[in-house]
């Protein structure tokens, strides 16, 4: 069991005063999302509505929708508390995360929405044998799905057992089941298009809640940026330091290395994510997602740099000790600052207090959501209707198996998230971004722009950067030897970073080249010669 | 989708691979692929060589980066604002770029091919 759950806190005491509120909120939020699913459920006919919401999105409503998708508890919750307690190397995370969306911009946005149709894996699978690179496509969409969902999942466990007082494992539980349970209901019944404004309602709130917080910290300072800085850096006790690179990932030349391993599996993930790369579809065409790229570049970049406020804001208001006391990791320093922001005990801090809870719940489920049609719709358009069904299914029956897999997906993340309530968020999220730069984004690259690239090579970058990152993280720091890690008794850690980017991406990249000029097959060159137009193009596109 | 299209194409969104292949060795769409290649490709390996610098000076040259510049803003702080500067300024860049010069290249190439002309 990890001390942030032994603990009975601080913030649990203040705020199970005012759980009537929080969940108050929740249930609206609830209520409102629900609402709008069935709604979107009647309107979803055929599969192009399932799985991308008719493609009649504009791209403001996607470009909100993608930041809904991308802004998770771990940048909301996560960023602020790595700023609160280690100052500026916290703050690294929010820079990865954005400029990450030049790769989506420039590479990668608009060739997957002029030739593909539903799922990374149309794009993966072009013009190469379907069954094979559908069956790689579809695993390595779910795994780094499930990984994201764990962590989600997890931070939904430790927020609310810290937020509403709940800390008994039967409630926690109850919880995570009772978030499954909606991210079934919302993706069944809502398809693509439900899903798409649970996160647009999810990214306004969150905006909202985000500008409201940063408002307040900055009027506490008269706007001025570097007194800010300057009290965080007095109040943390660290001086200086506080300021500058090195507090966390400085210590010795191993933390150094996992921070640029960290640094690179950021920046590359994102363009591999696929709950990302499936809102591309929703658009009438590629103009359409370049443009929700921009919006989301914008909303995302105002949303990161208002996480400077938040983190230093709750640096300087808040002692580093209750920060810890609420939670070892400073999970929960941006609700402490509403509560404190507002006054500890005025009616203003409850009100403050339950509404950022309210917004991070919100982010959870929405992001949830997001995932699991990720998931599904792999399983349902990938594995199920082109390699099971070998392209005979009807649309009809392979709605069906999205709405199944949605059931089944929702299920075992809720038997995995009881199981994974204790575990480290930061380390899952890493971890699906490492995974994803190491295994979709060499693959979709190849596939793209370079012509000789074949079935062989498609393989094995997918499953050598697959294996090789969810390999060195079992035997990393995050899974045992260290006293935060999942398995904290035993040691078989013998790989040193706690992410394992800095060896898994150069080895899918690698694994892609090898594979291409190995292999025996000629490639299909009229096949590309096809995807390369479509995807420049836009001819055909759906 | 023109609805004018000339009636001989009965599926105008689905040309045959014989005219992909046509088209992807001609002139105009060798031109549409260089003016994306040709700005994408280095602007992708200057961002990314412009933020590993950033994330490398913060693991190895902490002394620069903690020099203040005014009040308690340091160049660790500059740098990192920076960096969504940057990021904004390219992404405007490319749109400018891609609304210019790739747009147009690319819905002639589309219309003709749809058109089955």
């Amino acid at each position: 069991m990890s001390p942030s759950i032994t603990h009975v806190t601080l913030a649990a005491n203040e705020a199970s005063e005012h759980r009537a509120l929080i969940i108050t909120l929740f249930v609206l939020f609830v209520v409102a999302t629900l609402g709008i699913t069935v709604w979107a459920g009647r309107q979803t006919k055929d599969a192009a509505d399932f799985y991308a919401g008719g493609r009649q999105f504009s791209a403001f409503q996607n470009g909100l929708a993608v930041s809904g998708d991308y802004m998770s508890a771990a940048s909301f919750l996560g960023i602020a508390g790595a700023i609160a307690l280690f100052g500026y190397d916290g703050f690294l995370y929010s820079i990865g995360f954005l400029v990450a969306w030049l790769v989506a911009l420039l590479l990668v946005a608009e060739p997957l929405r002029n030739s593909g149709r539903y799922t990374m894996g149309d794009v993966l699978a072009y013009r190469m044998r379907q069954r094979p690179v559908r069956t790689a496509a579809g695993t390595s969409t779910i795994i780094v799905s499930i990984f994201y969902l764990l962590a989600q999942m997890a931070g939904a466990g430790i927020l609310v057992s810290l937020l509403l007082g709940i800390t008994s494992d039967a409630g926690k539980i109850l919880i995570v089941a009772m978030v499954g349970v909606l991210m079934i209901v919302y993706v069944s019944i809502g398809g693509m298009k439900g899903t798409t404004w649970v996160q647009m309602i999810k990214a306004v709130l969150l905006i909202g809640g985000t500008i409201l917080i940063t408002f307040l910290v900055l009027l506490k300072f008269n706007f001025n940026i570097s007194d800010l800085l300057g009290s965080a850096a007095a109040n943390s006790g660290k001086g200086d330091a506080f300021l500058e690179p090195g507090l966390r990932y400085g210590a010795d030349g191993t933390s150094k290395l996992d921070f640029i391993s960290l640094g690179i599996a950021l920046v590359l993930g994102t363009a591999g994510l696929p709950h990302i790369l499936i809102r591309f579809y929703t658009v009438p065409n590629a103009k359409a997602a370049r443009k929700s790229v921009n919006w989301a570049i914008g909303i995302i970049g105002g949303f990161y740099l208002m996480t400077i406020a938040l983190g230093f804001g709750a640096a300087a208001l808040i002692s580093q000790d209750e920060i810890i006391a609420s939670n070892p990791s400073g999970n929960t320093a941006a609700p402490l600052l509403a509560l404190h922001l507002g006054g500890v005990d005025s009616a203003w801090g409850a009100i403050l207090l339950a509404t950022i809870s309210a917004v991070a719940f919100a982010t959870i489920l929405a992001v949830v959501a997001g995932l699991t049609l990720a998931s599904s719709s792999s399983f349902a358009h990938d594995i199920y209707a082109n390699v099971i069904r070998k392209g005979k299914a009807t649309e009809k029956e392979e709605m069906k198996a999205a709405r199944w897999a949605t059931v089944l997906i929702g299920v075992v993340s809720i038997a995995l998230g009881t199981l994974a309530r204790d575990l480290n968020v930061a380390g899952l999220v890493a971890l699906a971004f490492a995974v994803a730069a190491s295994a979709n984004l060499p693959t979709i690259l190849y596939s793209l722009f370079w012509k000789r690239f074949t079935t062989q090579g498609a393989l094995w970058s997918i499953y050598g950067g697959l294996i090789v990152a969810v390999g060195l993280v079992l035997f990393s720091p995050v899974v045992s030897g260290a006293p935060k890690a999942m398995f904290p008794d035993v040691d078989f850690a013998w790989f040193p970073l706690q992410n394992p980017g800095l060896i898994s991406i150069p080895f899918g990249f690698l694994m892609g080249w090898l594979g291409t000029v190995l292999s025996k097959e000629e490639p299909d060159v009229k096949k590309y010669a096809e995807l390369e137009v479509r995807s420049l193009t836009g001819t055909g596109a759906h | 989708m023109a609805a004018d299209a000339p009636p001989p194409s009965t599926d105008q969104s689905a040309p045959g691979p014989e005219a992909y292949t046509e088209v992807q060795e001609s002139a105009e769409f060798g031109e549409l692929r260089r003016s994306h290649r040709s700005f994408a490709f280095p602007l992708t390996v200057a961002f990314i060589v412009w933020y590993l610098l950033y994330v490398l000076c913060s693991n190895y040259a902490g002394g620069f980066m903690g020099t203040k510049l005014f009040g308690n803003i340091n160049v660790a702080f500059v740098f990192g604002i920076l960096q969504f500067v940057t990021t904004f300024l390219i992404a405007w860049w490319y749109s400018r770029h891609a609304a210019a010069k790739l747009d147009p290249k690319a819905e002639a190439i589309k219309t003709r091919l749809e058109g089955g002309a």
